[in-house]
């Protein structure tokens, strides 16, 4: 079996919990304002790669990944490929023993059966706005799937952080981060919240592939303010980094 | 033994076994030491006594940035009891003990080498005592004279063109580790008698010049140890008795230290594995509740102090061969025993918190001896230390306790031998990069022309051709090897007459282990430059005189330090070569032969020395440092060139394989105790891998590019840079330069 490869790290510490093995997968259909990988669109931006090869690149770095890591699918959006990666991911816990995780904007999940995620041990659930309106705007699609995704998950006690891009102007209004911090609250499996500040370290890719951004000249989010909103979700009980 | 009524009192509590009736520091330590499992929440912080101290220092310390030398003591040449009694702070100082008179006040040793005293003194506006000029050119040979009077025609163009460099011909030859220990043990009357009854066993031997030999050493160890006591007793102690506590042990462990760094300008005067036996001592105080933690701490702190404050009269030269004025008093930290426990004492910790209390700082070259078995506590909070201090290396305690059991330490940089059983002697190393370009000119230096190699064809190709290539290359280090050990069998029976360790090695067995200790250096760049033979197209562009001076390349080949066997197995090949080939020859003293892949931070001027190469490098560009990839070739992340260097094989490089590895904070993780769980993840990863030795800076570029920019602000900017750590803004311009252009790894 084989799929579409973006590009890969192999020893991401910011994806999921330890070390981690990242692979972005390519084709996305989110078109976020802010997304600092818009290389990673197109399905065709990848290359073709068999899960036999990856699994035996993988495993020459198990002996970091096995500790408390292991590996992460990002993207792009993974699962526009999740025949690919659910093959890759049963045989990464399967041959190599790692954790792996899933990092995912939710929205294809619907038209995955439960039994689908034995394959993920930890699901990083990217939610881009809880107001639906505000979602559209910022990525051209409505926040309804990702957030029955995120009510499923709970269901199925899967556990999950939730990451979040804090965009000044866009999604820091302090009544979204109140309903964001309500609505991960009436979650049960989420173990993290994860406060990302907005950088312009995607730039240059919008520049290189032409394409109008949106974003040009706008400040990025400090650490100051990234970390008030992560001590709103502390008032709450919830682990947020 | 007549001295067991005083060892009743000294020895009180601690649990007897063979070390009572014979030195056997390994065995007492075994018998009596407190495995340590917890975290660091017990540390204390500086004593008021170890604060006075400190700030009595740093003012002469910077000063002496300024100068480069404080002052010197010229007029004298120094011996263990040459100088008077010395103090920073009298009154406060717990630990006592100077080299000379007076804090950073260097001494002088010209029995290591006349020249080197004189340029030293001569280049910091000093000039020696005329009479002592007189004595050592008219009446008193010293070692590097004699040095010279060995060498052949080729071991001098060898040293001239760079092909071999860094040999300890000129200065004391360092990398011994006396057995400190031992003094606050068993006192030195004990060792002297010790040594006195091993003397006699060869009365009726027949006098071969070995045994003649042996019984003029044994004799010379036998005063060193009466100066010695006598050097502590003109500070106020008796020292031929054993330590009644911790303050004596460490005081009569550090002055042991101190005879040696009083006698010895060695290169690097390492002192051994203190820490977990010194917790013997402090435990038994706070168990009878006559030292509390912080005197503990203050014990330690102000061993510390007198550690950094270490200096030897080198020349500017040596300096910029070092980056700055490293002494490598490395003490080695940690590791686990035999048995299965873990050598991890509270004093472990205690060691590693004075970066806290007197802040970061090169020296001591702290060394942690890292096993996956390691506990938490301990992994957690050397991987804190190293993210916020950057000044503590690792090597691995799981290759070397297979090797040399669990009572080695590290001399230098990564050399590991077992205490006071075993020593080397050290060798520098060969320029394996220069090695292959002599091969394929034929012998003839690519800077001057001259011929070196004597008796080789160049290879006249138009395209270079792996195999013809490594057939040269092959009888080339064949050749470099030879001329190479014949070079150190000289130097190495020149410092024994000349400049013998006699207090060091008063604080050794009697037979002991000694390996010869070779090297290499430009690892990476021969490796890349035999890749890019094999899998680009390389050919030469040859000068009027037939020279390859440059290379041209077409084609892309794989480079060492991303994980690629390829490459790889290229580096995995040159380290068991050329290891064969010193193997085949007659070392001095029956030593067996090792090798170092270790540059110091002569992979500077290695690289100036060396033209262009078939990798792409040029003429003049710095080598990487060690094991290390070259300098921005390794990108594919730090676990990717952590690999690349665990496929060299320890067996093949017994006296340790460096890897400087350096990667930004953002890269552990995004918070701190992400980065500790991480790195220390990253160790245990790495030695899993059977990689050796990790020198870790967790730094930024832009935090050195400021620094370089504006030194006032970081007077205290530690970096890790090849086996041993600098001040960064004592380094040359160059040197900084070389250091800003390595990998900083933005991701793992």
């Amino acid at each position: 079996m084989h799929g579409f490869v973006h590009s890969t790290e192999r020893g991401s510490a910011v994806d999921g919990p330890g070390i981690r093995y990242l692979l972005f997968l390519s084709g996305c259909a989110f078109r976020c304002l802010y997304c600092h990988n818009p290389d990673t669109w197109k399905l065709q931006a990848g290359e073709r790669h068999e899960v036999n090869e990856l699994v035996t690149e993988i495993g020459k770095y198990a002996e970091f990944l096995k500790r408390g890591g292991g590996v992460t699918v990002s993207g792009g959006e993974p699962l526009m490929q999740a025949g690919f990666v659910r093959e890759l991911f049963l045989r990464v816990q399967a041959d190599l023993g790692l954790h792996t995780c899933l990092d995912t904007n939710g929205y294809l999940a619907a038209d995955l059966p439960d039994d689908w995620f034995d394959c993920v041990d930890l699901v990083l659930l990217d939610i881009k706005h809880i107001d639906d309106a505000r979602h559209r705007a910022l990525t051209g699609f409505s926040n309804g799937p990702v957030l029955a995704f995120a009510r499923r998950l709970s269901a199925m006690r899967k556990p999950m952080w939730i990451r979040h891009v804090l965009l000044p102007g866009h999604s820091d209004a302090p009544e979204d981060v109140e309903a964001l911090t309500e609505f991960v609250k009436s979650l049960g499996s989420v173990e993290r919240v994860e406060i990302l500040p907005f950088h312009q370290m995607g730039e240059a890719k919008w520049r290189d592939s032409g394409m109008a951004y949106a974003l040009e000249g706008k400040p990025a989010c400090s650490q100051e303010q990234a970390e008030a909103v992560r001590e709103r979700f502390r008032a709450s009980g919830i682990d947020a980094r | 033994m007549g001295c067991e009524k005083t060892n009743q009192s000294a020895w009180r509590g601690f649990i007897p076994g063979p070390w009572t009736t014979r030195v056997d520091v390994r065995g007492f330590i075994q018998k009596n030491y407190t495995p340590y499992k917890g975290n660091d929440s017990f540390l204390a912080g500086p004593s008021a006594k170890t604060l006075k101290v400190w700030e009595a220092l740093e003012p002469l310390i910077a000063e002496e940035r300024k100068k480069g030398v404080l002052a010197v003591s010229a007029d004298r040449p120094s011996s263990i009891t040459a100088h008077a009694p010395g103090y920073i702070a009298k009154e406060h100082e717990t630990i006592v003990g100077l080299q000379t008179d007076a804090p950073l006040k260097r001494a002088i040793m010209p029995n290591g080498g006349l020249r080197m005293v004189e340029n030293g003194l001569e280049a910091y506006g000093f000039s020696l005592a005329p009479e002592l000029h007189e004595i050592w050119t008219k009446y008193r040979k010293d070692h590097n004279q004699a040095v010279f009077d060995a060498y052949t025609p080729e071991i001098m163009a060898c040293r001239k063109s760079g092909v071999i460099t860094g040999l300890p011909d000129a200065y004391g030859r360092g990398r011994i580790i006396g057995d400190y220990r031992r003094v606050a043990l068993y006192g030195t009357a004990w060792l002297q008698k010790e040594k006195a009854r091993e003397k006699a066993l060869s009365e009726s031997f027949d006098f071969t010049e070995e045994v003649i030999r042996e019984r003029e050493e044994m004799s010379e160890q036998i005063r060193a140890l009466g100066e010695l006591a006598a050097m502590a007793k003109s500070y106020g102690f008796d020292i031929s008795r054993p330590a009644e506590n911790a303050r004596e042990a460490v005081q009569w462990l550090y002055f042991g230290y101190l005879a040696a760094v009083k006698e010895q300008n060695g290169a690097a005067m390492s002192i051994g594995r203190i820490s977990t036996f010194l917790d013997i001592y402090i435990q038994r105080d706070l168990d009878e509740g006559i030292l509390g933690e912080e005197q503990a701490q203050e014990l330690i702190d102000q061993l510390v102090i007198k550690l950094r404050i270490v200096r030897f009269l080198r020349t500017p030269e040596y300096d910029q061969l070092f980056g700055g004025d490293p002494t490598w008093v490395t003490e080695s930290i940690g590791g686990m025993g035999e048995d299965g426990r873990t050598l991890v004492t509270r004093s472990s910790f205690r060691i590693l918190h004075t970066l806290y209390n007197l802040g970061p700082a090169p020296e001591p070259n702290l060394t942690v001896l890292w096993s996956t078995e390691l506990p938490k506590g301990f992994k957690d909070f050397c991987s804190k230390v190293s993210i916020e201090t950057s000044s503590i290396q690792y090597e691995s305690d799981d290759l070397m306790r297979e090797q040399w059991g669990d009572d080695y330490a590290i001399a230098c940089c990564v050399s590991a031998m077992r205490v006071g059983k075993q020593m080397q002697f050290f060798g520098a190393r060969a320029n394996l990069a220069k090695a292959l370009l002599y091969a394929i000119n034929g012998g003839r230096d690519e800077k001057t022309g001259a011929i070196v190699a004597p008796g080789f064809e160049p290879i006249t190709d138009e395209v270079l051709d792996y195999e013809v290539v490594i057939a040269k290359f092959d009888a080339m280090i064949e050749w470099l090897a030879n001329t190479y050990v014949r070079a150190l069998n000289a130097i190495h029976y020149m410092h024994d007459k000349y400049h013998y360790e006699r207090l060091e090695m008063a604080l050794h067995d009697k037979d002991i282990y000694r390996t010869m200790a070779c090297g290499i250096a430009g690892l990476s760049v021969a490796a890349d430059s035999l890749a890019a033979i094999r899998y680009a197209t390389v050919k030469p562009i040859r000068n009027a005189e037939g020279v390859a001076v440059d290379f041209e390349i077409t084609g892309h080949f794989p480079t060492y330090g991303n994980n690629d066997d390829r490459a790889d197995e290229i580096a995995v090949w040159l380290v068991e070569a050329f290891m064969a080939k010193i193997k085949k020859h007659k070392c001095y003293r029956k030593a067996v032969p090792t090798q170092s892949v270790l540059t110091i931070t002569s992979n500077v001027v290695y690289g100036k020395k060396t033209g262009n190469t078939p990798d792409g490098r040029r003429s003049g560009q710095p080598f990487a440092p060690g094991a290390n990839p070259s300098n921005g070739r390794d990108t594919h992340g730090f676990l990717a060139t952590g690999l690349s260097v665990a496929k060299l094989p320890y067996e093949s490089a017994l006296d340790g394989i460096s890897w400087t590895a350096s990667a930004t904070p953002a890269a552990f993780g995004q918070n701190l105790p992400d980065r500790i769980k991480n790195l220390a993840n990253c160790l245990d990863g790495f030695c899993a891998s059977k990689g050796f030795h990790m020198n870790v800076n967790v730094l930024s570029r832009e935090v050195l590019e400021e620094a370089m920019e504006n030194p006032e602000k970081y007077p205290n900017l530690t970096i890790r840079v090849s086996g041993y750590a600098v001040n960064f803004v004592k380094l040359s311009r160059d040197h900084q330069r070389e250091v800003i252009d390595r990998t900083f790894h933005v991701k793992l």
